[in-house]
């Protein structure tokens, strides 16, 4: 087992103090960069407290949805190659919810901001 | 050191011209420069811009038109009336500043986000989406015979491009897939009238002022091919910035860019602009995890470009709003 902090917290720690100290003596690219930055340290953030929720439920409408077992990235292959051959499509039951579903999990810790994203969350 | 090598180069044309000062590089990656300078004469300072290989860097790459057909494209707009730079100097190899063009810098706006917001383009936006619509009409229209060789394009050709690049990438992703598929069972195939397509007529290629569009920039990927393509790509959402509710650029609707089009005598097609919509949004986000292939494998290994990566999904939940809109 290994200690207390947790990655979370070290990382909320360090995009913290680059937003709050570093943030405000930067200028022009770099000012940019550092900003890019903060916003990976904060997704990846978001991605810990989120992923293994998301990646169970979504392997378990996988696994419903094609009738197999498999890893998460085995069952998006199988998944990926059905769509391409035309095997499952839009009316296949299921189908479009799993997608929806998948996608706004990747969004909200991709892109939580992004407009699309809130507009669908609040629809 | 560029501002001697242009100071000696700009002596050879701009009469009265006594040097170049102000050197700036605007953009950059290993084969393709953009810099910003003013060429100093009695009457003041003429700002210009240089767009070049630099030596050693001759041929452009894939599906770049190249840069003398970009002065050439950007010449005959300017010559045909379209908001654009004149070309001032086509780069010789006496200039020893490689391969490309100097034009006249045009003064405005091309961040999308201070085009979307700030109040000196409050009276611009409105007017932008048809404006716009003729000026890819005149574009289209350009006279045949006088342009350049460029490559020829039509949906089947470009679905199949993707397609590859995109199955290159390994990794799996079931809403491309439905994209894809969705695109295949409704390829229009060759247009009627195949025209000069621009190829990235979007933000960050128009110089907006506070009285509308200024100037088109960035030819490199301009070809022939189904003229409907500009269109759609002007109306894919990742180029909204947030304004999701106006389709063209985030400040128009399509109603008045088709408008400004017809306006110009040319006929749109509505329903291949929503193809190549679609198109246009599985494109950027085939290119965004083309970023992040080259932040893994490349020697640019920016966070800029593994973050672009993570933007793909913002083209997911595009392509579902778009093929399976809910309620």
């Amino acid at each position: 087992m290994q200690d207390e902090p947790t990655p979370t917290e070290l990382i909320k720690a360090v995009a913290d103090f680059l937003r709050n100290e570093i943030t405000p003596e930067i200028k022009g690219h770099n000012a940019f960069n550092l900003r890019v930055g903060i916003n990976a340290l904060d997704l990846v953030t978001r991605q810990l407290a989120q992923e293994s929720s998301s990646d169970a439920a979504e392997a378990a409408r996988l696994k419903q949805l094609l009738g197999m077992q498999g890893s998460l990235l085995e069952l998006n292959r199988v998944l990926s190659e059905r769509i391409a051959k035309g095997a499952v499509d839009l009316q296949t039951p299921g189908l479009a919810e799993h997608l929806w579903q998948t996608t706004m999990d990747k969004l909200a810790v991709d892109q939580p901001n992004y407009a699309s994203y809130k507009r669908e969350l609040k629809s | 050191m560029i501002e001697q090598q242009l100071g000696r180069c700009v002596a050879s044309w701009f009469e009265g011209a006594t040097g170049v000062t102000g050197a700036a590089k605007l953009s950059g990656g290993a084969s393709q420069e953009t810099w910003s300078f003013d060429i100093v004469h009695a009457g003041g300072t003429t700002g210009a811009i240089l767009r070049r290989a630099p030596p050693g860097y001759g041929a452009s790459p894939g599906r770049a038109a190249g840069l003398d057909a970009e002065a050439v494209l950007m010449q005959l707009a300017y010559d045909a009336g379209l908001p654009s730079p004149r070309v001032i100097h086509v780069l010789t190899p006496e200039d020893e500043l490689g391969t490309g063009f100097i034009m006249t810098r045009i003064e405005g706006e091309t961040i999308a986000r201070k085009i979307l917001r700030d109040e000196q383009f409050a009276k611009a936006r409105p007017m932008l989406a048809r404006q716009l619509g003729g000026v890819v009409a005149g574009i289209h229209s350009l006279p045949s015979a006088k342009l350049p060789k460029l490559r020829e394009m039509n949906s089947t050709k470009e679905l199949a491009d993707m397609e590859r690049e995109y199955r290159s990438f390994g990794w799996p992703r079931p809403v491309f897939e439905l994209a894809l598929r969705w695109l295949r069972e409704r390829d229009p195939g060759p247009p009627k009238e195949v025209t000069l397509v621009h190829g990235d007529f979007r933000h960050g290629n128009l110089i907006i002022g506070p009285d509308g569009v200024r100037a088109v920039l960035d030819w490199e990927i301009a070809h022939f091919g189904d003229p409907m393509e500009d269109l759609g790509w002007i109306c894919v959402n990742s180029w909204r910035f947030g304004e999701i509710d106006k389709p063209v650029g985030g400040f128009g609707s399509r109603e008045d860019l088709f408008a400004g089009y017809e306006a110009a005598g040319r006929k749109v097609d509505p329903d291949r602009v929503t193809f190549w919509e679609v198109m246009g949004t599985l494109r950027w986000g085939i290119m965004c995890c083309g970023m992040m292939q080259r932040f893994r494998i490349g020697p640019d290994h920016s966070m800029e470009r593994a973050m672009i990566g993570r933007r793909s999904s913002e083209t997911e939940i595009d392509l579902l709003r778009l093929l399976a809109p809910r309620a």
